[in-house]
């Protein structure tokens, strides 16, 4: 589809024709056009508010923890599997790290966070494996096996400190959670933001010559240039944002969030492990076609279980996170959240059907439903009538991307 | 070798059980053939008489608490103290946690009853939907408890702490502090009636510097669930609104109090005075660090003894309005009478910290945790 050089001559063409050379995806374009309405409605509501550099950074750091699990569940729902229990993951792993960090070790020591940290990952991990081992080896459904997990690991919360919330934690952990000193400062935005730049032409370029070496039609010039300075304007623009929020009464520029920053190394690494990795096109085959995959030699149920310590470890980062942000462990934490998270991932493309849905249309759900969020509060609607529009949206979001798929 | 069979048919039998559930076909007839035919009536006859034997028990004073919701931390020590009470009285403790859900809770109420309970102690998740639970408890003649949350049926015992008194005291250390200036309630969860008492309480001792003037309320949010993230969001929101010109915020418990000091932090604007209520041992170190203004203080160990007390007069026979203690009430929204008690909250603020202390709540350690410039007499 990308590259192709059709030339009907209708007045659809012109669109049509623009977007199979450059090889955009209509349903991309779709979701972004609806992001962009969602953004202009709430800014135009709020007075400008929402759409200032406080708020955006406000919504970014927001959007990271639905966001980081969002990506784990779209190779579980492109595996035609579903995972219902990553908010009470969130909220045990988290619990667990807070009970480490604040009661067991020395609060304080340099060992102690990163110690805890670790810990958290692991036991996500633990947690992947023992639910994947009962979808994958025991044929037990995933709804049930991780309806399960919602109602166990939320018990286990509890049990850790029966119910008591632990705080503060560790002054440096905190910085993993945003907050007045969890950003990474105007310079180090701006040479990251380079490097991203430098990437993303470098990364065109490169698939542009191997297009080429393999005698593939490549996009015409000025799309490939087009696209790239679209992107980096993106980029750079985001980067800008970020140092335009200032810390409170100084003028210092806060630049990037610590979250943020473990979004985007997230989105990298799912996006090369879905798109790469061996691992990920074995989960888009189970996923378009379950016979064929296991008839043609791939280790089903292997790549089951991985798919799940994925989500088991993405669900540890996202407690990190919360823990970090709210400063205390609380055993209700990540409540509901999965149900976030799969909204996301659906509204990001991935079909409930299996074998379609990427990581990037993921975090731009995430973004849409938490920005729904952010502005209704910013709009002092009361959290009832809040969730009445939110799932409102969410079934004209999910319509509107039919409505598109069918299309093209 | 007979043996061997027999076991192995056994294990086969065992494992063909999850099959059958999964909708797999058994070849094994006969094997099925018992699991329908004899099974069914060996069970049944298994039933009665457990059931027969509880009745037989029933006569012993058996109390039943139906929770809530057991994750919001404090309740734990409501039942250490309820259990506490119980079995100095010879009486028997059985629960049952609602988890958050009114059906559930309908249907705990009717296995406390069918378990034998005499009387009951409930924790209303939502005191309109518990009606039909409470009803057929009043229809066995099992007397019940309201505990902490209202129940407003006649007949039914209420046990609190004045909750309107709650946000009455937080009000008031708040404003002790910040007499002028932009307010913001964090308030409770919608469903939970008690956050509508804590902000009429609130309301009724700001309402005349608010009519003044002096007093500008610039952002207000109920909080789902009590849940501390949601509050860390909202006040995020509300600050984002209002370019951080917000001088004091009246939080309607710890939990939420967490999640607006989390925020704050977030905009260097800790240390403004914020309420709370529970005594949470993270609450009370915030406290102590000069983060929080005051912790209302629920001794919940007096109220889960109280209502043990109550629980097992009732029982015994007394009549509600026999109990020692008990008032005439009828503060609720639908103005329905009731035998009641309400014991008294105490604000725990810098210069009271030793009241939580020496009464055992929690120790020095944790309150004093990190609490370096300014200590506070406590921790001296």
């Amino acid at each position: 589809m990308s590259g192709e050089r059709g030339t009907p001559a209708t007045e659809e063409g012109a669109f049509s024709r623009l977007v199979q050379t450059t090889g955009i995806d209509t349903r991309t374009l779709a979701m972004v056009a609806a992001l962009i309405i969602i953004w202009m409605v709430l800014n135009a509501l709020t007075g400008g508010i929402f759409l200032s550099a406080r708020n955006l950074y406000n919504l970014t750091v927001q959007s990271c923890v639905v966001g980081i699990m969002a990506t784990g569940m779209v190779l579980v729902i492109t595996a035609r599997h579903i995972d219902l229990s990553v908010g009470s993951v969130l909220g045990f792993t988290g619990m667990i790290i807070a009970y480490l960090q604040v009661e067991l070790f020395t609060l304080g020591a340099a060992w102690n966070w990163p110690l805890t940290i670790v810990a958290g990952l692991a036991l996500g991990a633990l947690i992947g494996l023992w639910q994947g081992y009962w979808i994958a080896y025991r044929a037990v459904p995933a709804f049930v096996v991780t309806l399960a997990g919602l109602l166990m690991f939320r018990g286990a919360a509890f049990l850790v400190t029966d119910g008591r919330t632990v705080a503060p934690m560790d002054p440096t952990y905190q910085l993993l959670g945003g907050g007045i000193d969890g950003s990474i400062g105007a310079n180090a935005s701006w040479i990251l933001g380079a490097v991203a730049v430098a990437m993303v032409i470098l990364i065109s370029l490169s698939a542009r010559a191997k297009r080429r070496s393999f005698g593939f039609p490549v996009k015409p010039m000025w799309a490939e240039i087009g696209l790239i300075v679209i992107y980096s304007g993106l980029i750079l623009g985001f980067v800008m944002l970020m140092n335009s929020y200032y810390k409170p009464r100084t003028e210092i520029p806060r630049g990037i969030p610590v979250p943020a920053l473990i979004l985007i190394v997230v989105v990298l690494v799912m996006t090369l492990l879905s798109r790469i990795t061996k691992f990920g096109r074995y989960v888009f085959a189970m996923g378009g076609n379950p016979e064929a995959a296991e008839l043609s030699g791939i280790d089903v149920k292997k790549v089951t279980v991985m798919i799940f310590v994925v989500m088991g470890i993405l669900s540890a980062i996202a407690a990190v996170i919360t823990t970090a942000r709210l400063n205390a462990g609380a055993n209700s934490m990540g409540m509901l959240s999965e149900l976030s998270v799969i909204a996301a991932a659906v509204i990001g493309g991935t079909s409930l059907a299996g074998g379609v849905g990427t990581i990037a249309g993921a975090i731009l759900g995430a973004v849409i439903m938490q920005s729904l969020e952010n502005g209704m509060v910013l709009l002092g609607v009361s959290s009832p009538a809040r969730q009445i529009l939110i799932g409102l949206v969410l079934i004209a979001a999910v319509w509107f991307d039919a409505t598109f798929r069918r299309k093209g | 070798m007979r043996r061997l069979t027999r076991f192995a048919g056994g294990v086969t039998l065992l494992t063909k059980f999850p099959s059958a559930l999964w909708g797999e076909n058994t070849e094994r007839g006969d094997t099925m053939g018992f699991a329908n035919k004899r099974l069914p009536s060996l069970l049944l006859a298994l039933a009665l008489a457990v059931i027969a034997a509880g009745n037989a028990a029933a006569k012993e004073l058996i109390v039943g608490v139906s929770w809530a919701n057991f994750q919001e931390e404090r309740w734990k020590t409501d039942e250490a103290a309820m259990k506490e009470v119980l079995k100095r009285h010879g009486a028997r403790y059985i629960g049952a946690d609602a988890q958050s859900s009114n059906e559930k809770q309908i249907s705990d109420i009717e296995s406390l009853i069918t378990r034998g309970a005499t009387a009951l102690i409930v924790l209303a998740w939502d005191s309109g939907a518990i009606g039909p639970a409470v009803a057929k408890a009043e229809a066995e003649g099992i007397p019940v408890v309201g505990y902490d949350r209202l129940i407003e049926k006649p007949g039914v015992f209420y046990l609190t702490f004045d909750n309107k008194e709650v946000g009455r005291i937080q009000a008031r250390e708040v404003f002790k502090v910040q007499p002028k200036g932009n307010y913001v309630f964090i308030k409770g969860y919608a469903q939970d009636p008690n956050a509508d008492f804590l902000h009429s309480g609130q309301l009724e001792v700001l309402k005349p510097a608010i009519d003044k003037g002096d007093i500008k309320i610039v952002g207000e949010q109920y909080t789902d669930g009590w849940r501390p993230e949601n509050a860390q969001l909202n006040m995020e929101q509300i600050l984002t609104a209002n370019d951080n010109k917000v001088d004091a915020v009246v939080a309607s418990n710890d939990g939420t109090a967490g999640g607006v000091v989390a925020a704050l932090t977030a905009q260097g604007m800790e240390g403004i005075p914020v309420s709370g209520q529970d005594g949470d041992h993270a609450a009370l170190n915030r406290v102590a660090r000069g983060l929080q203004t005051v912790s209302v203080w629920k001794d919940a160990r007096a109220l889960g003894n109280a209502a043990a007390r109550i629980a097992v007069a009732l029982a015994k026979g007394t009549k509600p309005g026999k109990i020692a203690g008990a008032i005439k009430w009828s503060g609720g929204p639908k103005g329905v009478t009731l035998d009641a008690i309400l014991l008294k909250p105490v604000p725990i603020t810098r210069d009271n910290l030793e009241i939580v202390i020496k009464a055992g709540w929690v120790s020095k350690k944790v309150v004093c945790q990190g609490v370096t410039k300014n200590p506070p007499t406590a921790c001296r």
